[in-house]
């Protein structure tokens, strides 16, 4: 039985095909990836464009309007000086997705490079990995608000100070998957050839890390989404008149008995968010890891 | 044995060493020096560097360094200016609510979520299991501090069947003190539970199919025997990791949760400190809840020891 070159092309076309099909399969088996999506690219888009349609200032107070009940003339109510919730939570949504972007992206790109050196060198790997272990000890938000306190309160410190929190679990990460993939025979093939470290470590390397990256990168927003407003809320985060998330909430604990929507409001919009992007990250890691099918496994 | 929990004390040292380094940093480097943050933005320049050459803040970094573990080593952590008080009497004297609130808290997120994993597990794929890995994923979602809120809207405001807030201390009654801390625990409990029952659940499916697991069933023991003592002792070092894994966002949740209570604990004193940007309590409580994580991790590696005994090193 001879297996001519027609046949072979034909045969990887059905597998690329068939990958292709399962691919899509899993992708449709998983409600929480796409679920966790459409869930993000709302709050996304309301953060977008309510500025856009809605002119109002979220910082306007009306006191004649304090503490109205949700209804016709404020949608979600007012406050306790009479600012409209509504305007707020979707100016604290941009705060919020601005943090945590930030915050994923920055730790992202760092970690990336501490983990991809320290993959690769090993006297750098020992000293860069003391380093995350010692960093990783420390419980995160007080490590945030020990940074905020030395050096003050603005958005820009808070997204550094959580940068640097979450920055070391990306290099543990990236450096895990880094240390497998180093170990392939194309990475071996391309050092016998003479490929420099640089090469190695951006060209060969990096795209096998991307896709742990991805998921751990939604995790980190939405962990960098709970810690600011946890930051806020103690008086460490976003200063005060700005509208966040958890300035609102830390507001609302003093009329909590008198206007319990000032505190459902904001913390509503915290769940959704976390939530889709928790979903989002599940949904990837299950989308992206073929051992498991369709997420039937967790 | 003993050489184990040698070994495992002795790799702490670099961790330390890296993470003393970075607190101190932390006070370092505030700009101007850290009495610019304890006198303000107000203050003189030559007051800001007279109280900086009185705490030493003026000399050479490693010099300073130096002293300063020293210091720690010896059970000095610095004064609070506004407390009147050293920094370690001023955490000593808060601590105790906070471990009652953590404690009571691991306690009610052990209650919820081991038998909860444990059915998941083993009723997987059915309703019971769609609704304990919603809930838990839910869990996961909620900052502990918004739960607070809810629950405290809910028990408090609503019902009034517990305090809104506020702290009894244990020597005013053990059912007063429960009392005032139940609902703060419960909304803790609750966020360490997700996390746990998640754990549980996925080290419990992982042997529930192995042949150890097969061969008790075939020779007929009962179900509850086959589940709790033969699959969940084997489950136990992962619902042991996520237990101490936990511990730290066990503790920063107790911070930020205490501050919604009103209970008089390491979080009053936290943001209390912040406000008034006291940097010496700030990094002696850092300090002091990342020795107590690093404690709790380190009981953890060693009850791995005790639990599963092929995962001590040098058997086999």
């Amino acid at each position: 039985m001879g297996f001519t070159h027609k046949n072979a092309s034909a045969a990887s076309e059905a597998i690329l095909r068939e990958q292709r099909q399962l691919r899509k399969e899993r992708l449709l088996a998983s409600p929480g990836l796409i679920i966790g999506a459409a869930g993000f690219m709302i709050v996304l888009l309301f953060a977008i464009f309510t500025p856009v349609f809605n002119t109002a200032d979220p910082n306007a107070m009306v006191v004649a309007d304090r503490l109205q009940a949700p209804g016709s003339a404020h949608l979600l109510g007012t406050d306790e000086l009479g600012r409209d919730l509504f305007i707020r939570v979707m100016y604290g949504a941009r705060v919020s997705l601005w943090v945590g972007g930030c915050v994923a992206v920055f730790s992202c790109a760092l970690g990336t490079i501490i983990g991809l050196y320290a993959s690769y060198f090993k006297m750098l790997d020992q000293i860069l990995m003391r380093i995350c272990d010692g960093l990783i000890a420390i419980p995160g938000i007080l490590l945030a608000i020990a940074l905020i306190s030395a050096f003050g309160t603005s958005s820009w410190n808070v997204i550094w100070a959580l940068t640097i929190v979450y920055t070391p679990s990306v290099a543990r990460t990236v450096r895990a998957s880094a240390m497998v993939i180093r170990e392939q025979t194309y990475v071996e093939a391309a050092k016998v050839q003479g490929a420099g470290s640089f090469r190695i470590l951006w060209k060969l390397i990096l795209p096998g890390v991307i896709s742990p990256l991805t998921v751990q990168a939604s995790f980190i927003f939405a962990q960098a989404i709970i810690s600011e407003a946890s930051l806020s809320f103690l008086g460490a985060g976003i200063p005060a008149p700005a509208a966040s998330w958890g300035n609102m909430l830390q507001a609302s604990k003093l009329v909590l008995n008198k206007a319990p929507w000032t505190m459902v409001v904001p913390g509503v919009a915290v769940i959704l968010c976390v939530l889709s992007l928790n979903l989002l990250g599940d949904g990837l890691r299950d989308f992206m890891d073929p051992r498991t099918k369709g997420g039937a496994r967790r | 044995m003993i050489k184990y929990i040698f070994k495992r004390i002795l790799s702490l040292i670099p961790v330390l060493f890296v993470v003393s380094a970075v607190i101190f940093l932390v006070t370092y480097l505030i700009p101007g020096g850290p009495a610019t943050a304890l006198l303000g933005m107000e203050a003189a320049p030559d007051q800001i560097a007279a109280l900086n050459a009185e705490l030493g803040f003026d000399r050479p970094f490693l010099v300073q360094y130096a002293d300063w573990f020293v210091n720690v080593l010896q059970g000095d952590w610095g004064r609070s200016y506004f407390l009147q008080q050293s920094v370690l009497d001023a955490i000593a004297e808060y601590f105790g609510p906070t471990l009652s609130l953590a404690v009571l808290a691991q306690i009610i997120a052990l209650i919820l979520s081991v038998p909860l994993g444990i059915l998941a597990a083993y009723k997987r794929g059915t309703a019971v299991d769609v609704a304990a890995v919603s809930v838990s994923l839910l869990g996961t979602a909620i900052p502990g501090f918004l739960l607070s809120m809810f629950l405290m809207l809910f028990f408090g405001v609503y019902h009034h069947w517990f305090p809104v807030s506020g702290y009894a201390a244990l020597g005013e009654g053990l059912l007063e003190h429960l009392r005032y801390l139940f609902v703060p625990a419960l909304s803790l409990g609750i966020v360490q539970a997700a996390y746990i029952t998640r754990m549980t659940r996925s080290s419990l499916l992982e042997v529930l199919y192995k042949n150890f697991v097969r061969t008790a069933r075939a020779k007929g023991l009962k179900e509850t025997k086959v589940i709790l003592v033969y699959a969940l002792k084997n489950a136990a070092p992962a619902i042991l990791t996520a237990v101490g894994q936990s511990f730290g966002s066990l503790v920063t949740g107790t911070i930020v949760t205490e501050t919604l209570f009103n209970i008089p604990g390491i979080g009053m004193l936290t943001l209390s400190s912040i406000n008034r940007r006291d940097v010496f309590v700030i990094q002696g409580v850092v300090l002091f809840v990342t020795l107590l994580y690093v404690l709790v991790n380190l009981v953890v590696d060693i009850l791995y020891g005790f639990v599963d005994p092929r995962l001590q090193p040098g058997r086999k």
